[in-house]
């Protein structure tokens, strides 16, 4: 083991890194996602719509604004004017629109309005944005690149992803933290997503929790796209291959459990970048193998608490 | 697509209900009757990651059945195109192919963008005896496992279409020792590999592979994959990949600096050249599957050529990509195969197995050269390879040095197996490959 | 007559449309045999519905049924034999993972079918040189029974096996759910812990409704094997799990007709979609759903049966 690490030591370094880079991107998605759940109870398959449209508001923002000769940094404005945009306008719509209708009806009924959103979204997004890959990268060439020291070598990293995604990250699970635990709206929805019975009882309006916490959650998710835009170019069905992994992360992490989420974005994350580095095949059932093996030891997920059984 | 179109199809769909329908091994045979319309039905991928091809295919295929009609038909008769997803998956693309051909009663197939979806189509073509052209699969398992009379591929294969590049390097960059390849997990990015490796073995025998990274189908982020490539430093990276993820990886590539250090080999990178721009650095190795290329040094029809990339581009604002070529040559083949086998017929109108009889041994015109299509149903297609550079005519990188392959030099014999056939080539095979022609 | 009598003549009535239907039309058998076949998975998504368990990954079994078909018909070219051993390996499979799932309920369960199926998904495309990848394995053709039959004989016996493969697991599903297992089912949707103060397993309970769902998949998988007579990954892949329980709740869950129902619109739509606007019937598909759920909870069953119920009152 020792000489393992003497001399894979360096390359373990260079794909913590990747791997915090990446985790970031999966936590901004999944935490959104679970949050929602958590509240909600409703396991939102359009999520990764909202991602994808997220995605795609940035680029096309970012598009414009370098367009009208708007200063580089402006560019980053852009993403998160994007995910504001999304979130605010799809996020209360998506709601009080549809998932109102079908609150106290069976999960599955509550999943599969979400499906028929996903599927009617992916063409929408296909109306609107065409098939041909879309990108906006100003942003990842504005931030440069760090060198780091490999040896008698370096390895360029752009800042965009190792820098601003972790911070940006960070300052999320920080930022979601404080407001669920020190401010009255986050303590009345972490009460909803403790026990919802005991809290309308107390006289919590479920309604309007619910429609926060929607709309927040489409913000995140649109953050999430918005955020990978500047790396990734973007085609139809990348909504479908993130949803996925984040049902994955929010099943591991335990329901509604931000901690949870971010941990196991990590895992999988550094899971991931390690298994490029040193077993590349195993690189795709990563986070499938976390889970499992999660699940086996903890049946209600990392964070997850156990619920009382109903007699 | 017109509205009359539609009510067209709604109508013919719903009369199919009532309709009884003579066994299909009749069709074959019966005494064919000049019709009203030329029906072809065109399986490519209208949804998913796969319709940045399938989409500029169906364009291309759109705009030239709109010239073909002005100009009076194929053997006077109009063309009238209906379009399947492959998305979907195999069941329902097996099941329209079948609606299309026993229900519309369409006269040809255009088949599919994937292998799997080709290898699933063709048989069925064969089954119901319907020509079947296969526009633009690369998949060389086809021909090479079995005979078919109704299948016909319009363009090359992936042997062609990955030994031409290898070529390329060795006489070009012939120095290098380490090679690492990216591509999609998935069966093009497998098989492609495979040959590519099979090759390199028998032409440059003790080039060491480094890195064999195989990312999901679908991926969005290479970074892990970039950063091990940046600390192996190979001479030559390999990536087969296409569509979005092509960008991507150029782009992080290049934002990370790799173009650097090793040299690209990129044979599908034609297709993305105009949407990565100059983040394609100069220098590096582009094919195109096929000679496509709107800036073709020695085009065989320079008017035909000019006339298509200005067409498509004054009527979908972009440059057209290989896979409207690839549709072009199927439609060129059809209406040449078409002329062959009425002229054969006493200028009577061609059965299905007359019109099949028309493809073996047939030559036609693409913008870009004469195309021929073997004795064993397989199309032999040139294949230009270039080294990107930046000029200011252009605002993406434009391919110089280029090589135009004669297919005959790097296709498989017929009956030959392509890996068995890649693995009796000897190094002196760089020799004959033409020497590269400077960008104008 | 009694509901169970209009049923089974129901099921009699559609089975005739479907047969008239693919005389008159040769690629509607296709379309009806891949939608009988789907109609059989979606029974078993059903069993587990009764049980408020929502298995997002049953397309894991529909490939393992389809593949173990593209596997063995080299070796073993004969559809009798074929369809029992896509039967037997995926009950294999069913039980294995089934001890380890049915521990789970609601999200969990639902979410590690998921995983496993997506499991399956990347090991049918990593293990490229057995599985050949997304080139996917093309069935040759098949016997039946020692016979060689030849294009339309044999594409009306595998519609005929599905037909009745149909009919079986739906008579069978009946008596199973009017039997004390099935009534349990119910019974964890509802209180499962009651369950358990009765002495009855519920894990057992869920564990033989399981088994039995991944069968039927299995089953299903088989026969779509034999009439698209190629297989891919994408058979395993989650949007196709998604689509079986779409399937379920197109159909309605309340009988066991209603999957079949369900399955036939279900590809009927998408046939007439994908004729209409090819490039949009995701959207046309997601509609119906989005209509069915809102405005016709009980699906397509729910809304013959309240009819037939009417009457009857009437």
């Amino acid at each position: 083991m020792g000489d393992w690490l003497e001399q894979n030591g360096a390359l373990l370094g260079l794909a913590l890194l990747d791997g915090i880079a990446s985790a970031a991107l999966i936590f901004m998605v999944a935490v959104g996602l679970n949050l929602v759940f958590g509240v909600l109870r409703v396991l939102n398959v359009a999520h990764g719509s909202l991602f994808a449209i997220g995605a795609y508001a940035a680029a096309s923002i970012g598009l414009f604004a370098a367009s009208a000769g708007l200063p580089g940094w402006a560019s980053l404005l852009a993403l998160l004017l994007a995910a504001m945009l999304v979130g605010l306008v799809l996020g209360p719509l998506i709601e009080q629109l549809l998932l109102r209708r079908v609150y106290g009806e069976e999960p599955v009924l509550q999943l599969l309005v979400t499906f028929a959103l996903f599927m009617i979204l992916e063409d929408a997004q296909k109306l609107v944005w065409g098939v041909q890959p879309v990108s906006f990268s100003v942003p990842v060439s504005l931030m440069g690149t760090v060198d780091v020291p490999f040896g008698t070598d370096v390895i360029p990293y752009n800042t965009y992803q190792v820098v601003l995604l972790p911070a940006v990250a960070v300052v999320t699970l920080v930022g979601l933290a404080l407001f669920l635990r020190r401010t009255l709206t986050g303590r009345v929805i972490l009460a909803v997503t403790t026990d919802r019975e005991a809290a309308t009882a107390m006289g919590i309006d479920a309604r309007r929790v619910y429609l926060l916490t929607f709309t927040f959650g489409a913000m995140l998710a649109a953050l999430g796209g918005a955020l990978s835009t500047p790396t990734a170019s973007l085609v139809p069905g990348i909504g479908a291959s993130t949803i996925v992994l984040s049902f994955a992360v929010v099943a591991t992490a335990g329901l509604g459990q931000i901690e949870g989420a971010a941990l196991t974005a990590l895992m999988i994350g550094i899971g991931r970048s390690v298994a490029v580095t040193f077993a590349p095949e195993l690189e795709v059932v990563v986070p499938y193998i976390i889970m499992v093996a999660v699940l086996l030891v903890r049946p209600q997920g990392l964070f997850g608490v156990v619920e009382t059984r109903r007699v | 697509m017109s509205s009359s179109f539609q009510l067209g199809r709604r109508q013919a769909l719903a009369a199919g209900f009532g309709s009884v329908l003579l066994p299909s091994a009749l069709s074959a045979q019966a005494p064919a009757q000049r019709p009203s319309e030329i029906k072809i039905g065109i399986t490519t991928f209208l949804s998913g990651p796969a319709s940045v091809f399938g989409v500029p295919g169906r364009n291309a295929a759109e705009m030239l059945a709109e010239e073909i009609n002005r100009e009076g038909g194929i053997g006077g008769v109009p063309v009238r195109l209906f379009f399947v997803d492959e998305a979907p998956g195999i069941d329902h693309l097996v099941g329209e192919f079948r609606r299309l051909v026993q229900n519309e009663r369409v006269d040809v197939m255009f088949a599919s963008i994937s292998s799997g979806s080709c290898l699933a189509c063709t048989p069925l073509g064969e089954e119901l005896r319907k020509v079947t052209l296969l526009w633009d699969c690369g998949t060389q398992r086809i021909f090479e496992e079995r005979r078919y009379q109704y299948a016909f591929r319009t363009q090359a294969n992936a042997t062609p279409e990955i030994l031409a590049p290898l070529l390329y390097l060795l006489k070009t960059r012939p120095d290098f020792r380490t090679v690492a390849v990216l591509n999609q997990d998935y069966a093009w990015g497998r098989d492609s590999w495979e040959i590519w490796k099979t090759a390199m073995d028998a032409l440059k025998p003790g080039t060491r592979v480094v890195a064999e990274l195989f990312p999901r189908f679908g991926a969005t982020d290479f970074s892990a994959e970039v950063t091990r490539l940046l600390a192996l430093r190979p001479d030559v990276i390999l990536s087969t990949s296409w569509g979005g993820e092509l960008d991507t990886f150029i782009r992080q590539a290049a934002e990370r600096r790799l173009f650097e250090r090793s040299t690209f080999v990129l044979p599908l990178a034609e297709s993305s050249l105009e949407r990565v721009g100059r983040s394609l650095p100069a220098g590096h190795i582009v094919g195109s599957r096929g000679d496509h290329w709107h800036q073709h040094p020695r085009p065989a029809n320079p008017q035909a050529l000019q006339r298509f990339v200005e067409g498509y581009r004054r009527r979908y604002n972009a440059y057209p990509i290989y896979p409207t070529y690839h549709m072009a040559q199927a439609f060129s083949a059809l209406r040449a195969a078409h002329a062959k086998a009425m002229q054969a017929n006493g200028g009577n109108w061609p059965s299905d197995a007359q019109l099949a009889a028309a493809f073996p041994g047939l030559e036609f015109e693409t913008p870009t050269a004469r195309m021929r299509i073997r004795e064993d149903g397989q199309g032999l297609e040139p294949q230009l390879i270039g080294t990107t550079l930046h000029s200011d005519r252009f605002p993406f990188a434009v391919m110089d040095n280029m090589v135009v392959f004669p297919p005959e030099l790097v296709t498989a014999p017929v009956g030959q197996n392509s890996v068995a056939w890649l693995r009796t080539l000897t190094p002196d095979m760089v020799n004959r490959v033409p020497d590269p022609i400077r960008a104008g | 007559m009694t509901l169970p009598r209009i049923e089974l003549l129901l099921a009699l009535l559609g089975a005739a449309a479907m047969v008239l239907a693919a005389m008159a039309t040769p690629w509607m058998k296709f379309v009806l045999t891949i939608a009988l076949a789907k109609g059989i998975a979606v029974l078993g998504i059903m069993l587990l519905l009764r049980a408020g368990q929502v298995s997002f990954g049953h397309a894991l079994y529909v490939a393992l049924g389809a593949y173990a078909v593209a596997f063995l018909a080299p070796a073993l070219p004969d559809a009798a034999l074929l369809l029992p051993a896509a039967a037997l390996v995926t009950t294999i499979a069913g039980t294995i993972i089934g001890l380890f799932v049915s521990r789970y309920r609601e999200i969990f369960f639902g979410m590690l079918n998921l995983a496993l199926s997506m499991v399956f998904y990347s090991m049918l495309e990593k293990f490229y040189h057995y599985t050949k990848g997304t080139d996917g394995i093309r069935v040759p053709s098949l016997g039946v029974a020692g016979l060689q039959l030849d294009r339309v004989t044999y594409e009306w016996t595998v519609f005929g096996t599905a037909l009745a493969l149909a009919f079986c697991f739906g008579l069978f599903a009946r008596v199973y759910l009017a039997s004390p297992m099935g009534q349990a089912l119910a019974a964890i949707k509802t209180r499962e812990t009651r369950l358990d103060f009765m002495g009855v397993s519920s894990r057992n309970v869920l564990l033989a409704a399981y088994v039995l769902s991944a069968m039927m998949a299995g089953c299903a998988g088989a026969l779509i094997a034999m009439t698209s007579r190629h297989v891919t990954p994408l058979l395993s892949y989650w949007t196709a799990s998604g689509e079986l329980v779409f399937i379920a709740i197109l159909g309605g869950a309340g009988g066991v007709l209603g999957p079949f129902l369900g399955a036939v619109a279900y590809e009927l739509v998408r046939v007439y979609a994908a004729a209409t606007v090819a490039d949009m019937w995701q959207m046309i598909l997601g509609a119906v759903l989005l209509l069915v759920i809102l405005f016709a909870r009980g699906g397509i069953w729910g809304l013959v049966s309240v009819r037939l119920q009417r009457r009857r009152t009437a």
